[in-house]
């Protein structure tokens, strides 16, 4: 290591040597590191994939055109299928998206237009309410309206489902709006017309396919709930329409379904998770290329 | 958002119109902050004989025992605790090595279309991964990876398809899109300008992720983190189909327990004896005050985020 005795060309030689040597550390440390994040990747993808896999391959074994026109049957006797659960389903999410979408974009018409401590005060709340556990909400659904009406039914469901999707649509609602160029707002207050009419057809007008997109979102996130629904629709063998009596779910089918021992009934349980899934995929994807569709058109 | 500040300033001098169009709108605005706050305001005033009842032994008990009605909540507490502290240590290397490579490794094909892929698995339905845990990845563990981790410390007792240890692996693969998407946008948002500085230097790829993109994005994926450990600390349907419903603290990783989501699951339909739903309730006023810590958590981190963002650019 005697440096200060080396001639000119010993020195040159120890340095590209240890350059070299860094230079050849750094790369094994690179190639590690990517291989140990390709490894995460192959690791996050196998169970995804072997979810949606299973759940397109036995769903399917499961659907047939009874599957989606009968009702369900007790296990052991085949031929059952989900009609009151796909019926219930739009119910509940129908209503709830009823009323929570108009209240939920008025808000967020609210947020995009003001500024202040109370629209600071909404949007953190919002935010936060975003993350509240489903059951909780289905509890408080519970409370205020099975509570006092002595019965389950559609009706407190869909009370719970909307409470869930509030926060979706003011959200993704004020991210659409404020996608309308102010120009436009401008323009409007310039020619003297009441901020209410500028809000309805201006704004909102030209927000639409955003909304449309927030409002897609919600109902897919809603879909899929089950907790929510397990005190409140509490789930059916019969074909409900009211919206005072007890109702079946898609997602409770899942569950309920599910946890049973019977072959039969997890057959039903895997058709139910794939129609599901396909709905899902189909409010996601529709709300994706809307988006997709409407940012061209702005620009 | 760039209007709002210059908006006000027109909104000065308003005809009567105007400002009841602006009255509606607060109106609104304080009408979906009642709803939350009657949320929580409900559940407490629902659980209020069983807090009475059962003191702070509510909180401290570690004893559930309807039937004699005894209330005590450390055993869902620790359930919660654990399943989704296990789920995150399995979500957080694998998600963030995982959006690395997706954001940094992969041609920009790939990474396009299995980025759309993960994002579109975020919203597959919880009852979905719980019906999978329970009739497919409940039984692989049971015969093949539960016996093989008899040698770890805590992982004792029969093995079954039920459990801890599952439990927080479904929790793990539901927060892994929702780690993955959010890790990876931040990772492709850092300025080309900082990675080829590094490479400028004559740094390796390796060296310009950990020096320039992970230093920038550590802040988000702290917010993302978090954002998911509220998910799964309040996550219902997928826990419940596996954890295999035992109302004792556990006392090994492969043991069956109990959440505070499952628990209410799990008994509220059958709650007949004497404080029973009451209690139920409080266990919800519970979750919900660690959701809220949380959430207010993540959410700040995420806004102190974008303020830095702004500040910057």
């Amino acid at each position: 290591m005697s440096v200060v005795a080396a001639s000119q060309v010993d020195r040159r030689t120890l340095i590209r040597q240890s350059a070299r040597k860094s230079h050849r550390r750094r790369q094994i440390a690179g190639v590690v590191a990517a291989a140990l994040c390709g490894l995460g990747l192959c690791i996050a993808l196998v169970p995804l994939i072997s979810i949606v896999a299973l759940t397109v391959s036995k769903g399917i074994a499961a659907w047939s055109v009874d599957f989606f026109t009968r009702l369900p049957t007790p296990a052991g006797i085949p031929g059952g299928g989900i009609v009151n659960a796909l019926v219930g389903s739009l119910i509940i999410d129908g209503l709830a998206a009823v009323m929570a979408l108009p209240v939920g974009f008025i808000v967020a018409l609210f947020l995009a237009e003001h500024e202040g401590r109370l629209a600071n005060t909404v949007r953190f709340v919002v935010d936060v309410a975003a993350g509240l556990p489903a059951i909780t909400i289905g509890l408080f659904a519970y409370a205020i309206v099975v509570l006092p009406e002595g019965h389950f039914s559609a009706l407190s469901a869909s009370v719970a489902l909307a409470v869930l999707m509030l926060p979706i649509a003011i959200r993704a609602g004020e991210t659409a709006i404020r996608t309308v160029p102010q120009d436009l707002w401008e323009a409007g207050i310039a020619l003297g017309i009441r901020r209410a009419r500028v809000a309805r057809s201006l704004v909102i007008v030209s927000a639409l396919p955003g909304l449309v997109t927030a409002s897609l979102l919600a109902i897919s996130r809603a879909i899929g709930e089950a907790a929510p629904l397990l005190f409140t629709a509490i789930g059916s063998q019969v074909f409900a329409t009211s919206l005072g009596q007890p109702m079946a779910s898609l997602s409770l089918v899942v569950y309920f379904d599910g946890i049973q021992p019977y072959p039969d009934l997890q057959r039903t349980a895997w058709g139910t998770a794939l129609t599901l899934l396909v709905i899902v995929m189909l409010l996601n994807v529709s709300s994706r290329l809307l988006a997709r569709r409407m940012r061209r058109f702005t620009r | 958002m760039t209007g709002g500040r210059d908006r006000r300033r027109l909104t000065r001098h308003l005809r009567l119109g105007d400002r009841a169009y602006r009255r509606v709108l607060q109106g609104f605005g304080v009408f979906v902050l009642v709803i939350f706050v009657a949320v929580g305001a409900t559940l407490f005033i629902q659980a209020w004989p069983a807090f009475k009842h059962s003191g702070p032994g509510f909180v401290t008990g570690t004893t559930w025992d309807p039937s004699h009605a005894i209330y005590g909540a450390v055993p869902f507490i620790a359930g919660t605790l654990f399943t989704s502290a296990i789920g995150l240590a399995l979500a957080i290397p694998i998600g963030i090595g995982a959006a690395i490579f997706l954001a940094e490794y992969a041609p920009r094909r790939i990474s396009g279309a299995l980025g759309m892929l993960v994002e579109l698995l975020a919203a597959v339905p919880s009852v979905v991964y719980g019906l999978w845990g329970f009739l497919v990845l409940g039984p692989i563990f049971q015969n093949t990876i539960e016996p093989r981790l008899s040698w770890l410390p805590f992982a004792h007792g029969a093995p079954l398809p039920v459990g801890l240890l599952l439990a927080g692996v479904i929790l793990a693969v539901m927060v892994l899109p929702t780690i993955v998407a959010v890790t990876r946008d931040l990772a492709n948002a850092v300025p080309a300008t900082s990675r080829e500085a590094v490479f400028g230097l004559g740094g390796t790829r390796w060296q310009m992720v950990r020096t320039a993109v992970l230093p920038a994005i550590r802040t988000g994926v702290v917010g993302a983190v978090v954002l998911g450990l509220g998910r799964a600390l309040g996550e219902t349907m997928a826990v419940t189909f596996v954890i295999g419903n035992t109302n004792a603290v556990p006392n090994s990783l492969i043991a069956p327990a109990q959440t505070m989501a499952s628990l209410i699951a799990n008994e509220f339909t059958e709650a007949t004896e004497p404080f029973h739903a009451s209690a139920l309730l409080g266990i919800a006023v519970l979750l919900l005050v660690i959701a809220v810590i949380v959430n207010a958590l993540a959410r700040l981190l995420v806004w102190s985020v974008s303020r830095e963002v702004r500040e910057t650019v």
